[in-house]
Formats: C-alpha cells, structure tokens, sequence
C-alpha cells in the first residue's frame, strides 16, 4: 500500500490534474465477507469468514487480530446497549455443496482481544435453513430499529429468499414465535439501515468468489415498513430483482460486497465493504471503508478523497480559499466599446466603463498566471488565508496530496494542503485561526482530514490544533473570513466544494 | 457469501465425468414440481396480472457441464444455446410427454403451469429428480392472440445466460452470469400476429439457482395481456 501512495506523491509533482488511482486502506487489508467496521475501546473491528478479523486504531491502518470463534461465513456485528453481538452463518452459501445452513448469535462485552472481559458466550441458533427450501441460511446481518428498538436480522444468498427475522435485543435470541418474512431474491449479503422514515435494503449483486472476474455490486431498495415490499428507484420489488445500483466495479477494485454502514456523525456517513479484487495486490480480496453519500433519499457511494490540485469553495458564500495577498492583474484585452466612434450613441452616458462587445478582431488564447510569476513577491514568512472571488490566480489554487506515515482516519491518510507549484502549506495555529507556512514540515497542525459528507460537500479539519484539545473544521465564519470552529453538520458554514480549478 | 461457486467448481469436476445424475449435484429430498408448478390445465390460460407468461412446455434438463457461470460470454452462449440438440428442436411445437434424445440422454417435455411470476428451473429439475447444475433447459410456449399487437416488446430475467425467439425470430439474448431481474433485456419492438405465436427459450446454467420470467411490454413498459395460452393435448 505504501508504495502506491509514495506513487501518487511522486506523480502529483508531476500533474495538477485531479484524475488518479483511488486510495485502498493501509496495512494488512485481506478480508473476505467483512463485517459493519465497528468501534470498540480505542479501536476499529471487522471479522471475515472463517473467523478472525482486522484492527486499527484509525480506520486507516489496519492489521490482523480480531478473534471471532464459530468459523462459519460473513459475520456481522452490533452494539447493543454495553455489549456487543455478533451473528454468523455457519454451514450455508454452498459450503459443503449443499444449503443447509444455521445463524448463530453470540455476546461479548468487548471486541479487544486483550481485555480481561473478552469472552463470548455460548452461540445460539436463530435461524436455519433445511437445504432444500427457499432459503440458505448464511450471510447474516443485524438492525437495531432506531424507532422503537426492536432487533431484526436479515439472511440469505441466491439460493432462494433473503429473509427477515425478529430477534430479541436481550437475548439476542429469535423472538418466540416469530415467522421469517422473504424480503428479496437473487442477492446475498443484505444488510438494513434506516434513514428519514425509509428502511433501506442493501444487497450484493452478481458473481462472488471470482476474484477479478467477479460481478459483486452493492444494490439497496427501501420501504416504509421493515417488513417490505422493498422498491428501487424504477419501482422494482426486490423480490422480483430490484435493485438500484450503489456501487460497482471502479479503478483497480473490482466487485464490492457485504456492506456496513458506519455512521460517525455530524453528517459523516462511511461504509465498509470488501473487494473481490484489490489489482493492486494480487487480486486479492481487501477491505475498504468509503464515503456513503445521500442523493434524492437513495444512498450512493462516495470516493474516498483523491489527491489533486483544487479550488476549495466555500458552500457559505461560494468565495474561494486564497492567500491573502494581492491579486496580481492579468494583462486586460483592450475591446471595441459599444456606442464607439463608429457605432451609434449607446444608452450609457455616465463616465462608467462600458460593456466590452464582441473584439474587432480573433484574438488567441491566453495564458494563465504561473505561480512563480508571482509568488517571487509574497512575503516569505507566514501568510494567512481568507476567502475571495474566484479568478483563477495563483494563490486560488490547492494541491491537496496524501502524506505517507502519518496516519489516517476511517478509509483515508492523512492529507496536506498546499499552493499548487509550491511547498507552502495550510496550517492551523495555536489560537485556532489558519495560516500558511512556507515549507510542509510533516507537523500535526499541517495534516488534514478530508472527509466527504453525505451531501457530497467536504468537512476539512486539521489533525491538530496546537495546545488544544478538541475538534476543528475549516469553517466560513464570515462570508469572506475562514477560521477554525466546531463543525456544525446543520449549516454551510463548515462545508466545502472541492472542484476542477 | 455464497461459497456455491467455489464449491461447486470442485463439485463439477466430478458431476462433468459422469453423464448420470449422482447425489452431489441433484436435489436430493423432493420428488415434486410442488408448489412451484402445477401440470399445465386444460382450456386457455391467461398471464398473471402482471403479465408474465406462466405456462411453459420445460423439457428435462439437457446435460450442459459448465464449472462457472462466468464463461457464458457473448461468443459461448450464441454458439451453444441456438444449436440442434434433437431433430425438429426448432421447428416441432412440444406436447406434454413427448420424448426427445439430446446429448446422449432421453429427455421428457413437461407442460406446466408455474404457480409464481418467475419459472424456477431449479425446482423444476429437482422436482423431478434430475440434474440441477451444469444443465440447459429448454422452454416453449403458444400465445394466442385475438387481434394483432405491435409495438411489443418481449421482457425477460433469466439466470442464467439465455436466448429467445419469437415466430422463430431471435428475439433477446441474455448473456454472461445472470441473476434474475424482472424485464432485464427486452427485445426489440415486434408484431404479435393474430391467432398463434410461438415463443422459444434455452436457458443455460452452470452452479447455482436457475429461473427465468418472460412477458411482453408495451411501448409504456406496461405490461401485455391481451392473449392467452394454450398447449397441445398430451400424448402421455
């Protein structure tokens, strides 16, 4: 992973142009059916099939480590209240050939390995399949209705129905008399979510276990009540193969499956999934976590930020991050003016310029203002920063780049912001305020999380605030001022586009 | 998860060597077309509301090894799914219980009326004791429409990989590894003549469940009824 990022750096020196290879997670990523990535006691967690899982302490940097007993397949993980349940299929999806198939529940106080409290309690099954009905018990994942607390789990493959089934949130045990309902067909790795009044279905499509050649993709339908009919975007039940497409196939991953959603608040929503192929290393099946956004009340996945050279844009006021410093004048195409000696008097008589009309003559391109042209006259120290007009200069201009070895955050490194063609880097200072320095140092105030927020605009905040404790984002305090505040995920203040300058 | 591609590729390898059925790859417990068909009754029957078409003449599965879904590429289906497995596959309209010989094998056509939107070869085959994986079905129906109908479109899902004909007209190829989706591909605009239409399908599988659904759409996307289906009488 590291060698792909330091390409990146090294190819970044070499184009301002934003297209790239997208980031994979660092570390030891291989997984396969990964669980929700779920947070406990200072860490990540996502268990795979055949037990064990993955750790990070920032959602960037993973390694081996989880401990999962049961083997089975395609765990899935909840807190619920202090405690943690964790469901798997065991047996199911084919294995052994044939589908039948048992879902298992399982408590423990803790994820982390190493604590005195980890211990699971004795699995239980509360849901099977017999082999030949329509189902195949595997696959299983969990929701905890947020509107009025009951505990459901969702199952199933190709082999027949994706099914609902109630559990109880104390016991983790199957409602007593509760009769699974088909939800859906020809999907596996379901998993529900819920959201504004709609419980959102999401399946994985398409081939598994093919590696390169596998056609997994995440589709999702939604329904007011739990228990369906789950429509898509077309209208299409999900028992009839419906499914609006969430994400698919893109730059050197293929096949993304078993999605989770991890919420982190303040209109930060990620998801974890697997790649069946990871062309990055070996083809292998690998982790990810990216940005889960929200268009017309559907899900769609986001990209996890990519390095590239940017115009950062208040959503605010829609001025643009600059340095303070003079706008150096580009040379002004000299133009006919309407109402000129030849033309008739024009309505204009005040002593105002006059609206440039169509040139007397073709004229060529012009040539946009090189950085070094006028970076030779800004002060050499510090700079500030503020918001203004944007017009294509210089010191508009963004080179957001991921920065290798210094952590990261759920699915990204990382990044520091500097004026394309220079080394001079956005910082915060100590008062909470913003500054540029001259030179990128590597330190934690210069280090930047970039996380994409659910309507598809950026929440920018520093690693660090030097001496200060707390969270920061980059936030349009006036129209054409920028400071260092709480984020506050209800207004435009915090946030930001991130466009083709 | 669905392990069944990985293991069944292991699966295959022994189903492929033998042209008999053997334990691993039929359905075992059930000996029933219940409840997913029922013998196709007598007298017209129309689509469902819906308008998917539920009675079909499904012929035995025909021994079609495939290790994975993943090699029913465009080239592969076209070649194997419009070729003669028995004299007359194409031009001779079925009855229930006519017998054909195809890849070595004695096969049996089954008029049947699918009691669900979506005809479920899976059961089908298993149903009946036969081969479930590594299989070619083949599926043929009559509409009869009162009037002549233009404009319609011929509306499937199928999995997996598929072809179908109308009046012995290529209608709509379904190709690579399918899953099931109402109105997946759908045909160019065609005339449904007055009186008998013939409608022909080959559905091909590899591991796996198998179905397909089949209607015809109108220039809306709403679906076709105006027509009904009837089969020959059995010559069982």
């Amino acid at each position: 992973m590291k060698s792909s990022v330091l390409g990146i750096l090294v190819s970044s020196v070499l184009a301002l142009a934003s297209s790239s290879s997208a980031l994979a997670l660092d570390g030891d990523t291989y997984i396969h059916d990964p669980s929700t990535v779920t947070w406990c006691d200072g860490n990540y967690y996502a268990f795979g099939t055949r037990g064990g899982g993955l750790i990070s302490s920032d959602g960037w940097t993973w390694r081996n480590g989880a401990v999962r007993p049961g083997g089975g397949a395609a765990p899935d993980v909840l807190k619920i209240g202090d405690r943690y349940l964790v469901v798997y299929g065991a047996t199911g999806g084919g294995l052994g050939g044939q589908h039948s198939g048992q879902i298992l529940t399982m408590w423990n106080k803790t994820l982390d390995p190493a604590s005195p409290d980890f211990k699971f309690t004795e699995p239980v099954v509360v849901a099977s399949s017999d082999g030949t009905e329509d189902c195949d018990a595997i696959d299983p994942s969990l929701l905890l209705d947020p509107t009025d607390g009951r505990l459901w789990l969702t199952y199933g493959t190709y082999f027949g129905f994706i099914r609902l089934a109630e559990l109880d949130p104390k016991t983790g045990r199957r409602i007593e008399g509760n009769t699974a309902v088909n939800i859906a067909i020809d999907c596996e790795a379901t998993y529900l979510m819920y959201r504004d009044g709609w419980y959102y279905l999401l399946g994985t499509h398409g081939t598994c276990c093919s590696g390169p050649n596998s056609t997994y993709n995440i589709r999702v339908g939604r329904s007011r009540t739990i228990n369906g009919p789950y429509y898509d975007n077309m209208g299409m039940d999900m028992l009839r193969g419906g499914g609006k497409l969430v994400v698919a196939a893109s730059g050197r991953f293929i096949g993304p499956g078993h999605f989770g959603l991890l919420d982190l608040g303040d209109s930060v929503q990620k998801f974890s999934c697997h790649y069946e192929a990871d062309l990055d290393h070996g083809g292998h099946s690998v982790l990810d976590i990216r940005p889960l956004l929200w268009k017309d009340w559907w899900p769609v996945a986001g990209d996890n930020f990519k390095e590239g050279t940017f115009v950062i844009q208040s959503e605010r006021s829609g001025y643009a991050l600059e340095l303070a410093v003079d706008t150096v004048p580009m040379p002004q195409i000299r133009h006919r003016l309407a109402g000129g000696p030849s033309g008739p008097p024009g309505p204009n008589t005040s002593s105002a310029p006059l609206p440039p009309v169509a040139p007397e003559a073709p004229t060529g391109p012009v040539a946009l203002q090189e950085v070094a042209t006028v970076a030779k006259d800004w002060p050499a120290g510090n700079i500030k920063v503020r918001l203004g007009d944007y017009i294509i200069r210089p010191h508009q201009k963004w080179t957001i780049t991921p920065v290798v070895g210094h952590g990261g955050y759920p699915g990204s490194p990382f990044f520091k912001i500097t004026i394309a063609g220079t080394d001079r880097a956005l910082a915060a200072t100590a008062d909470a305020e913003l500054v540029t320095v001259p030179a990128f140092t590597g330190a934690p105030e210069q280090l930047w999380r970039i996380d994409q927020l659910t309507d598809g605009t950026y929440r920018i905040m520093p690693k660090a605030v030097p001496n200060t404790k707390g969270e920061f984002a980059l936030s349009a305090v006036g129209a054409s001022t920028i400071s260092l505040v709480k984020f506050d995920p209800l207004g435009d203040q915090a946030r930001w586009t991130l466009r083709s300058p | 998860m669905n392990l069944l591609h990985k293991t069944l590729t292991l699966l295959c390898v022994t189903a492929v060597a033998s042209a008999s059925v053997n334990a691993d790859d039929a359905a075992t417990p059930s000996r029933s077309l219940a409840p997913y068909f029922t013998p196709a009754a007598p007298g017209p029957k129309r689509p469902d509301k819906d308008g998917f078409v539920q009675r079909w003449l499904l012929l035995e599965p025909i021994n079609k090894p495939n290790r994975s879904n993943a090699g029913f590429v465009d080239t592969y289906v076209r070649k194997e799914l419009p070729r003669e497995y028995f004299p007359g596959q194409f031009t001779v309209i079925p009855r229930d219980g006519d017998r054909v010989t195809a890849e070595g094998e004695e096969l049996v056509w089954h008029a049947v009326d699918a009691t669900d939107f979506n005809v479920k070869l899976f059961r089908f085959a298993s149903g009946l004791g036969k081969r479930v994986y590594g299989v070619l079905f083949l599926a043929v129906t009559v509409i009869d429409c009162p009037q002549e109908i233009q404009n319609v479109r011929l509306a499937v899902g199928s999995n997996s990989a598929s072809m179908w004909w109308v009046n012995d007209q290529e209608a709509v190829g379904l190709f690579g590894d399918r899953r099931m989706v109402m109105d997946d591909c759908v045909s160019k605009r065609l005339t449904l003549r007055k009186g008998r239409n013939v409608i022909r399908g080959a559905v091909i599988n590899g591991p796996g469940m198998s179905d397909f659904c089949v209607r015809f759409i109108d220039e809306s996307g709403h679906p076709v009824t105006a027509f009904t289906t009837t089969l020959e009488p059995s010559t069982r």
